[in-house]
């Protein structure tokens, strides 16, 4: 049994199909890449996946578990985690309390508990920050911990982005775009870093433009465009698949 | 009820509902151009009649119309130019706590210069006992005013928006501002023009409405309530749904005198803006998908 | 850097104690009772603290639930159930101590509920009513939301006015005092001293918890809501949930505000909900600081006491409306964050320049 798979997922916007007929499973410990031109209907299928959208049609299972239409707080208490294309980052808040929100789901202090702000909660609370660092520190963005997200550049905060993600230890992590923006060099490190995330153990899913990332760490590439898929195999396959080619080069 | 009775509530709310309807128009305006919902559009409104009444002492009533909507629509440009050009990148929090304070400001300003008593306008044309026999009802011409210029106003603006330069050029800082200024637009200068506007059609309603239902300083901030129901109800940048809204508000508002005491009359506006921000924040007219109302899904 | 709240604990208290020593050692023992309104306005004014400047919310209708609480406790405790002693229900009430004796105008005696058992009753009908508007209400975004509240605010606002039941344009007299323990909540300027400490005990209780909030992992979990909701709820926070149960926090500790000062003040009228004090309150968070509980301590003890003193006259609205814009303009993350240097430069562009070439 695949972690995570998508059967036959349909979406529509007003007039736009943005997916039609959409099926692909991601193997555990493996790094699935999707691809395809812009409007291709990337973004929405991790809208989906994660829950912040809900199909028209068609199925997704998560460790066998049916999750389409669960909200994106149950998807990611199943252990899904994720990155948005537009950095989401909380701007007033530094990286470390950044990242310390993605641990949010492997500690317990509740309402009450904070209230009274007990020793168990702030016990919790150093853990929670060591933790944190941690993160930090797998994603090469230890040294930005105390500075506000709102003031990093735009690498940078893709960076604690990914370290925020990581924090939660899911079993499956949504990228969305990584790359975006990132020079040559940043691209290189961020390959990096997917590599050593396998290594942890952690599945990965990205959504990428970018085709020397993906052809460079992905396991496997599915290939959409006007939202169905046209391909679905290890990247050297892919990349020769003539209708492949045709839609990404034209004729 | 009977017909007498009822055809005069009719008519009561169709008035004060065309009013309503204009100062969603208002509220429309702005928030096209600018994102803003700018909760001193009700008090535009109450400057607009305060102005023309004491211009009246001295001016001939077309005159001191005239002259009050200017002044309203300098000072709706001033408010731009003072509170709202000056934020950098705000947050809808500021934005909103921002046009509170505004219109705080403009009505004790109002209280400082003439007080609390009511004022009104001569009415346009005949007295306060003409009126005109419609299907067994005696209304007063200055209903047909009202609603006239209503009509007019809502005219003369899709005009204006449909059919001139400057009014596409709005539309276009509207629709995207940053691609607006590419082209060569002065989208600072027209948000400017967008809230003049916003007051002087504002201040018209005002004026017409005077002679009917007084006016005095403290009378923004409940048509700023009601005039935003109903630019929600017919969609929020919908001038037509919002003219529709204003009516059916305006009427249901007055029906309701017959029901329970007067004091409770507000309530069925508030509860309807209630109601409808809960149900269906893209107002009765609007498409779903693009309420921007809500959190995003 | 955090200065550690036990520090701002202590030294708030410490004000406290010197402000009723100085004003009863200068024989203006008077002071005392509007800083004691202060008190309980400040028990709304931290409520909506927690809920705009943490949670990023914003309520026009905080007056709303005050005056919930207030005329909750006021309606019950002025109730006249003598005419009902023989029924059922009364004497349900007495056994369960819900109701109590007290003494009316003319010297006679009363049945009435109990004023603690209103008190509750209180409490859990604005807990009850925030949770009823917070369902439709806590979807929408800023200026929805900010209309939603005010709304809510000039509803109550008009049902208070209109019902006879609830005294109409008089509002409610003759509310008794509460008794808590030992200690009593009104009373008259017999008991000065007694309401003052008590009022900011509970300011101080009521900040300390919601310091401990704040900087819990709840209370970063709100934060990040009003950071990005979309990137909260991916890292497995229920916005919706939070939400919810800050807004009924907030609406809790304004009917408590508002349940309280009915008491000390023995009544309540319709503009306890007006929608102008529905903005006193905002505008007092601003200048406080958004996110900043002991900023809008020190915000609200000093305005709300100018103002029940009558220092602003009668431009007090105008002062507050004042305030309010100001702090938005100058100061959006409160008096004691404002960046002199970067608003010098924007107001005198051509002079900072001229510095800064040197």
């Amino acid at each position: 049994m695949a972690l995570l798979e998508v059967e036959g997922v349909s979406k529509r916007f007003g007039g736009v199909q943005a997916l039609r007929d959409v099926s692909f499973q991601v193997e555990r410990g493996t790094v699935k890449g999707v691809i395809g031109p812009n409007g291709a209907g990337k973004t929405t299928l991790f809208d989906l996946v994660s829950g912040f959208r809900i199909p028209d049609g068609g199925r997704i299972r998560f460790q066998g578990r049916r999750v389409e239409g669960l909200p994106p707080h149950r998807t990611a208490a199943l252990g899904m985690s994720r990155t948005f294309q537009e950095v989401k980052l909380f701007p007033r808040m530094t990286a470390q309390e950044n990242v310390m929100v993605g641990r949010h789901l492997r500690s317990r202090g509740g309402f009450t508990a904070g209230l009274l702000g007990t020793p168990a909660t702030r016990r919790e609370e150093r853990a929670i920050a060591a933790a944190a660092l941690e993160a930090m520190e797998f994603a090469g963005v230890l040294s930005l911990a105390g500075r506000p997200a709102g003031s990093l550049s735009y690498g940078q905060q893709r960076g604690v982005e990914l370290a925020r993600a990581l924090a939660s230890e899911p079993d499956l992590l949504l990228l969305d775009e990584p790359a975006a923006g990132l020079n040559m060099r940043e691209t290189e490190g961020l390959a990096e870093v997917v590599s050593r995330i396998r290594g942890r153990g952690v599945t990965v899913l990205l959504v990428e433009h970018d085709m020397s990332l993906v052809m460079g760490v992905c396991d496997e590439v599915a290939v959409l465009c006007f939202g169905e898929k046209i391909a679905d195999a290890p990247p050297r396959v892919v990349q020769e698949d003539p209708e492949v080619v045709r839609v990404y080069l034209g004729e | 009820m009977t017909l007498e009775l009822f055809l005069q509530y009719l008519v009561a709310g169709l008035t004060y509902g065309s009013v309503y309807a204009v100062v969603a128009i208002g509220f429309n305006i702005v928030y096209n151009a600018s994102g803003v919902i700018n909760f001193a559009q009700g008090e535009f409104v109450m400057l607009g009649g305060m102005t023309a009444a004491s211009l009246s002492r001295v001016l001939p009533l077309p005159l001191a119309v005239a002259g009050a909507v200017a002044a309203t629509a300098a000072v709706g440009a001033l408010v731009e130019l003072a509170f709202v050009r000056w934020l950098t990148r705000p947050s809808l929090l500021r934005l909103v706590v921002i046009t509170i304070g505004v219109a705080i400001l403009l009505r004790e300003a109002a209280l400082a210069v003439w007080g609390e008593g009511v004022r009104s306008l001569p009415y346009f044309s005949g007295t306060e006992v003409s009126a005109f026999a419609l299907g067994g009802v005696r209304v007063s011409p200055q209903v047909l005013w009202v609603l006239g210029t209503t009509a007019a106003t809502v005219a003369l603006l899709g005009l204006f928006f449909g059919h001139t330069m400057l009014g596409w050029e709005m539309r276009a800082c509207a629709a995207n501002r940053d691609a607006a200024a590419l082209c060569g637009i002065p989208t600072r200068r027209l948000l400017t023009l967008s809230f003049a506007l916003a007051a002087a059609i504002g201040a018209l309603a005002g004026c017409v409405v005077s002679p009917l239902s007084y006016t005095s300083y403290s009378m923004g901030e409940g048509l700023a309530v009601k005039g935003f129901t109903v630019a929600i109800l017919g969609g929020l940048g919908n001038s037509s749904g919002a003219v529709a809204a204003g009516l059916v508000l305006g009427v249901l508002e007055s029906l309701s005198v017959s029901l329970w005491p007067t004091a409770y009359k507000d309530v069925v506006a508030l509860t309807a803006l209630l109601g409808i921000l809960s149900l269906r924040p893209s107002g009765l007219f609007g498409s779903r998908e693009a309420s921007r109302l809500r959190e995003p899904a | 850097m955090r200065v550690d709240p036990r520090v701002k604990a202590v030294g708030l208290a410490a004000a406290v104690v010197a402000a009723q020593l100085c004003a009863t050692g200068t024989g203006k023992g008077f002071y005392l009772t509007p800083l004691t309104l202060a008190g309980y306005e400040t028990l709304a004014a931290l409520g909506l603290s927690l809920l705009m400047g943490y949670g990023g919310q914003i309520s026009l209708g905080q007056a709303g639930f005050f005056a919930i609480g207030g005329y909750t406790s006021a309606f019950l405790t002025t109730l006249d159930l003598t005419p009902h002693r023989g029924g059922a229900l009364a004497a349900a009430l007495a056994t369960l101590h819900l109701a109590s004796p007290r003494p009316d105008l003319y010297g006679g005696e009363v049945l009435s509920v109990a004023p603690w058992a209103a008190l509750v009753a209180a409490l859990l009908l604005g807990a009850a009513l925030a949770a009823a508007l917070g369902v439709p209400v806590l979807r929408l975004r800023g200026h929805a939301l900010a209309m939603a509240t005010l709304a809510f605010g000039i509803i109550v606002a008009s049902v208070a006015v209109g019902t006879e039941a609830l005294g109409a344009a008089d509002g409610l007299h003759g509310v008794p005092p509460l008794a808590l323990g030992p200690l009593r909540v009104g009373g008259g300027p017999a008991h000065r001293v007694e309401n003052y400490y008590l009022a900011w005990a509970l300011v101080l209780l009521a900040a300390w918890l919601l310091e401990n909030l704040v900087h819990s992992r709840t209370g970063r979990a709100l934060r990040a809501i009003h950071g990005s909701e979309d990137a909260a709820r991916a890292m497995g926070i229920d916005a919706a949930a939070l939400k919810m149960k800050t807004f009924v926090l907030s609406g809790i500790l304004a009917a408590a505000a508002g349940a309280l000062s009915t008491h000390l003040v023995g009544g309540i009228g319709p503009s306890q909900a007006s929608a102008m004090k529905s903005v006193r309150l905002v505008a007092i968070v601003a200048v406080g600081g958004m996110g900043s509980l002991w900023g809008t301590l020190a915000a609200s003890a000093g305005l709300t006491f100018l103002s029940l003193r009558g220092t602003f006259g009668a431009h007090d609205d105008a002062v507050f409306g004042g305030v309010l814009v100001l702090a938005m303009l100058f100061a959006p993350d409160g008096i004691l964050e404002v960046d002199l240097r970067s608003l010098l430069a924007r107001l005198a562009p051509a002079r900072a320049a001229r510095k800064e070439e040197g």
